[in-house]
């Protein structure tokens, strides 16, 4: 599959670095404190799952790595550059190209055909349209949707869709991939292909992939696995503690 | 991304089509009835076209060419004794009752002309002769008295046909083609002495006095010389017909009356313009997101924006000022109503249309800059 543009010459920076990172929503009465000062680490060349009960601010976290929320205080380093004080503009900028994103619901754009929503990411980064396209069909070929290159998302299956929204946040290599629950709007069979996928992603050196799930059936994949609670860090896990963890709550 | 952008909009069927139509609906009402307007306001002056004459003297009180005010007989001759004036000539100008060959009366724009020079005589003559206007009792018609008239006979009035003007026979002698007048009365045509017959008597008879001036001097100048020289009011025809439209903006409710519906079809473009694309970046909010979120700047989904607002108004704009020219031809046979498209008026029209898209797209373009990326993770 796809390997990241541009390998760290480091590759034991960390893809994401979270140091003491609050942030908070509303004021007065309806203030919530989503993320208590929380510190979460990322490898690169890893599959990282965080995971926790609903309302625990696991899309808030994710939020904050992906560079789409500002953030109280604390620290956010990506592959080594702090987005503390950046510019808006240079975030969006440093988005467009270093992150990958897949979402719950798709959002695919269901007035555009398959290549043309996949190469969206190609063309903010200015890639030529002819190109973009070519480039988007043979990636659609290689997820088997070959031969549904001009269909709409919605002639498609939920498994499709989404392997459509992969290709999209895959087509121009960026280095970090941001997925909230990409399985669970798909039944058992279609989100282990998808994990499948995305595992395989995760393998391109200097890549990581950072997905947060509710799926117990999704805990296999990980290389690495965060447990939330309450906008703070409950644990940790890989390795054998990472498979005990999995036996458990499987 | 443009042209994924043009593909979002096309996409959506529905709200495409509403766009392009109220912007057509709203380009062809503002192009439309500006140009009746504008014709309109031509048939005020047509007496200047149809009574070809480089220079208008009235009486000082009078601004426009459709009003008269009685001069004195001896002002032709103090016309013509001013220094630069090649000739001058008497012309009667007046409505009229005529009477059609089947009884019932009809009111007639009567128009006297100097018999020995028909100065002011009109310019296309469809059938006879004006020289023999200066034969007794004789009336040159135009194409809308022969129909008028002759509504009893169950055709239009020929030459050697007669009717009645105030009670006074008139043989037609000769039928010309004139453009048509504000009042709407169709215009007879009879030497000076001869309308003066028609006409009810009065004390004082001249309405106005038509002049050329020497060759080498301009219009201008010999109006001012005439002006200055007599008291009386000289007009040069653009300076008429710019007198005459201002009186009429001035005095009449009809520009106000065409400003209103031409205001209106302004509001009502920005009224379906405006509700229908924001409800479109509504609609697409979701996406915006994701494309803000993938790393699309403001600036792009701005751009984005204002191009979809553009084209649907480029194409309404197109189709307004089709559908506006298919009207001008549509009326242009029979000249009713009356119709005049100007290059000013389309131009104003293009501007008019491009500032409602343009809002149209700063609705959207406001909401989507404060849309915040991180939305499309939210369920
Ligand atoms: N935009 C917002 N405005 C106000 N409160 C918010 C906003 N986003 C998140 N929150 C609150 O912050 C807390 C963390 O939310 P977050 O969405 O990160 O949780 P989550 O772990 O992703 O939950 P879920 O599993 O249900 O998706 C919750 O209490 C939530 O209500
Ligand atoms: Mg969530």
């Amino acid at each position: 599959m796809n390997s990241p543009a541009e390998n760290s010459p480091d590759s034991s920076v960390p893809a994401v670095a979270l140091r003491g990172v609050v942030k908070a929503f509303g004021t007065g009465d309806a203030r919530t404190v989503a993320l208590k000062g929380t510190d979460f680490t990322a490898s690169q060349g890893e599959l990282h799952l965080v995971v926790g009960p609903s309302g625990c601010g696991k899309t808030t976290l994710l939020s904050v790595a992906a560079g789409t929320l500002d953030w109280e205080s604390g620290t956010v380093d990506v592959f080594g550059t702090r987005l503390n004080g950046m510019p808006r503009s240079r975030v969006t900028a440093f988005r467009r190209k270093n992150v990958g994103f897949i979402f719950q619901q798709f959002n695919l754009i269901p007035t555009l055909d398959l290549v043309e929503n996949v190469s969206v990411p190609l063309l903010l980064n200015d890639v030529r349209r002819r190109e973009a396209e070519e480039k988007s069909a043979a990636l659609l070929q290689q997820l088997g949707l070959g031969g549904k290159e001009r269909k709409r998302p919605t002639q498609l299956s939920g498994g499709q869709q989404q392997r459509v929204a992969i290709a999209r946040a895959l087509i121009h290599e960026p280095r970090l991939l941001i997925a909230d629950e990409p399985t669970s709007a798909l039944d058992r069979e279609t989100g282990h292909q998808i994990m499948d996928i995305l595992a395989q992603a995760a393998r391109a050196p200097g890549r990581s992939v950072i997905i947060v799930t509710h799926d117990p059936r999704t805990y296999r994949y990980a290389d690495r696995l965060t447990d939330m609670e309450d906008g703070g860090i409950a644990g940790v896990y890989h390795g054998q503690a990472l498979r005990d963890f999995v036996s458990i709550h499987h | 991304m443009f042209h994924l952008a043009l593909r979002m909009l096309l996409g959506d069927r529905a709200k495409y089509i509403m766009l392009v139509g109220g912007l057509t609906f709203s380009a062809l009402l503002m192009t439309q009835q500006n140009g009746v307007f504008q014709g309109l306001l031509a048939w005020t002056t047509s007496h200047m076209r149809n009574m070809r004459a480089s220079i208008w003297v009235v009486d000082s009180r009078v601004e426009q060419v459709n009003e008269t005010k009685a001069l004195r007989d001896t002002d032709v001759n103090r016309v013509r004794s001013v220094a630069g004036v090649d000739f001058a000539m008497p012309l009667f100008q007046g409505v009229l009752k005529a009477r059609a060959a089947e009884g019932s009366e009809k009111l007639i724009q009567m128009i006297g002309i100097h018999a020995g020079t028909l100065f002011g005589r009109p310019t296309k003559v469809l059938e006879g002769e004006l020289e023999q206007l200066r034969m007794a009792n004789t009336v040159a018609i135009d194409e809308l008295a022969a129909e008028r008239l002759g509504s009893g006979v169950g055709r239009p009035l020929r030459i050697g046909d007669n009717f009645e003007i105030n009670d006074r026979e008139a043989r037609v002698v000769a039928i010309c083609r004139t453009e048509r007048h504000f009042f709407g009365y169709p215009y007879v045509f009879a030497s000076y002495d001869q309308a003066l017959q028609f006409a009810p008597r009065q004390r004082k008879m001249l309405s106005m006095i038509l002049a050329e001036p020497r060759p080498g001097m301009t219009p201008e100048e010999v109006a001012r010389n005439i002006q200055a020289e007599t008291g009386l009011a000289a007009y040069t025809v653009p300076q008429f017909e710019k007198s005459t439209i201002s009186w009429i903006w001035r005095n009449t409710g009809i520009p106000a009356s065409f400003m209103t519906t031409i205001i209106l079809g302004f509001i009502v473009g920005i009224a379906i313009a405006g509700q229908t694309f924001y409800s479109f970046v509504l609609e697409n909010l979701r996406h915006l997101g994701a494309l803000k979120a993938m790393g699309a700047s403001n600036g792009l989904l701005s751009a984005m924006l204002l191009f979809q607002a553009m084209t649907v108004g480029i194409i309404g704009y197109g189709m307004g000022l089709g559908l506006t020219a298919l009207f001008g031809f549509a009326v242009a046979e029979n000249g009713q109503p009356p119709f005049k498209l100007q290059p000013e008026a389309i131009l104003r029209t293009f501007a008019a249309i491009l500032l409602i898209s343009g809002l149209a797209a700063l609705l959207g373009i406001r909401k989507v800059a404060k849309l915040e990326p991180a939305v499309v993770f939210r369920g």
